[in-house]
């Protein structure tokens, strides 16, 4: 799709896909699903580049593979939005910020750490990132109680119960998904087969 | 050699933290405080407030962090490209199986089920930061409530969710606000 357009355009999207990614690395704080909502707004959001439901698949799919939610997330939107090339800054993008502030701070990191007003500045941030997420969760809960599913519905009560409620594993907690998607799947085909 | 110890301790890691940011946190101890004496646990301890406190994901900060103390500017690099080089491989792969085959019936009820549950495991991870923030990392109650706190993620939200603010933007608003407010209140 992206190939047929003429290189200039090719360039000018690597490098808007470069700098979103190096912008929220960057002032992204508190994790992996802060980044994923953040990438949400600047990707699907802002840019058009991916739908709503991609971008739940790809957090899916960095959650449930080995490494940082950011990097895998990063590498999942760079192949998508721009092939080889696109995954590339996108990686980078999104690991120079951090590499550059901790090199900084390996220098000076006691002060730092035991700095009041840098924990103070830092405590306001969390209270920012928690409005955040939750404004996000409020769109995409929202509409997965639009598709009136009570499978998807209870799907999305359970696992939070899992989580929250009772500490389950994440990773169980995605296996146990996945597990009944593809029964679901064999079922449906069995359903079809039959009628 | 340096450079390649540092490289296959963090390819460990990388390797076998699934599920992201505190799941990496005891892989790394054991390779950079048990297995190799790179940092002791006192400096161990420092590196995870200062990677709570920093942009970017935990097992990035650490390897950064420790590549420089042990082998400067170069060993950061070599220990970064360590960690993310497990997902580059496994991730890539999987974005290949995604993007060719997403209208498959098998994948498609598989993704239509992990949606929703992605949703939750979201709303939970929000909620936690939340409460930590509230209550100041203490048991939840009334004493232990942080008003000023409370106000900023209020009015965050409402800005958020009315206005519909840039989230950056309003972040840092949120740290200035809060450093303001606990200084003069």
């Amino acid at each position: 799709m992206e190939k047929e357009q003429p290189s200039l355009t090719g360039t000018q999207k690597l490098r808007t896909l470069f700098f979103a990614t190096l912008y929220i690395s960057a002032f992204t704080f508190g994790g992996g699903y802060v980044i994923v909502t953040f990438m949400k707004r600047k990707f699907v959001d802002e840019l058009h580049w991916l739908e709503e439901k991609e971008m739940l698949d790809m957090t899916a799919l960095a959650q449930s593979t080995p490494g940082a939610i950011a990097v895998n997330a990063a590498i999942l939107v760079g192949w998508r939005v721009a092939g080889f090339p696109g995954m590339v800054v996108a990686v980078l993008g999104s690991i120079l910020p951090p590499m550059v502030i901790l090199t900084l701070i390996s220098f000076i990191y006691q002060a730092f750490a035991a700095n009041p007003y840098v924990a103070l500045v830092l405590k306001g941030m969390q209270a920012g990132v928690a409005a955040v997420i939750l404004d996000v969760v409020c769109d995409l809960g929202g509409d997965v109680l639009k598709t009136r599913s009570p499978l998807f519905i209870g799907l999305m009560v359970a696992a939070f119960l899992a989580s929250f409620a009772f500490n389950v594993n994440v990773i169980l907690i995605i296996l146990a998904a996945t597990a009944f998607g593809v029964v679901r799947a064999a079922w449906q085909h069995r359903k079809a087969a039959r009628s | 050699m340096i450079y390649a110890e540092l490289f296959f301790s963090f390819l460990k890691v990388g390797l076998f933290s699934v599920g992201g940011g505190y799941a990496a946190m005891p892989l790394i101890q054991s390779q950079v405080v048990e297995q190799h004496p790179w940092l002791t646990l006192q400096e161990f301890t420092d590196l995870i407030t200062i990677a709570q406190m920093t942009p970017g994901p935990i097992a990035i900060n650490s390897a950064t962090f420790v590549g420089v103390r042990i082998a400067g500017i170069p060993g950061a690099i070599v220990a970064t490209l360590g960690c993310i080089a497990p997902a580059l491989i496994l991730v890539s792969l999987l974005a290949y199986i995604y993007n060719k085959y997403q209208n498959l019936s098998i994948l498609q009820n598989v993704l239509a089920c992990l949606r929703p549950v992605v949703v939750a495991l979201i709303l939970g991870a929000g909620l936690s930061i939340l409460a930590m923030v509230l209550f100041n990392g203490s048991a939840p109650g009334l004493e232990t409530l942080s008003w000023i706190d409370t106000a900023l993620f209020a009015a965050a939200f409402v800005i958020l969710r009315r206005f519909k603010w840039d989230p950056i933007l309003t972040m840092c608003l949120c740290g200035a606000l809060g450093l303001a407010a606990h200084t003069l209140l």
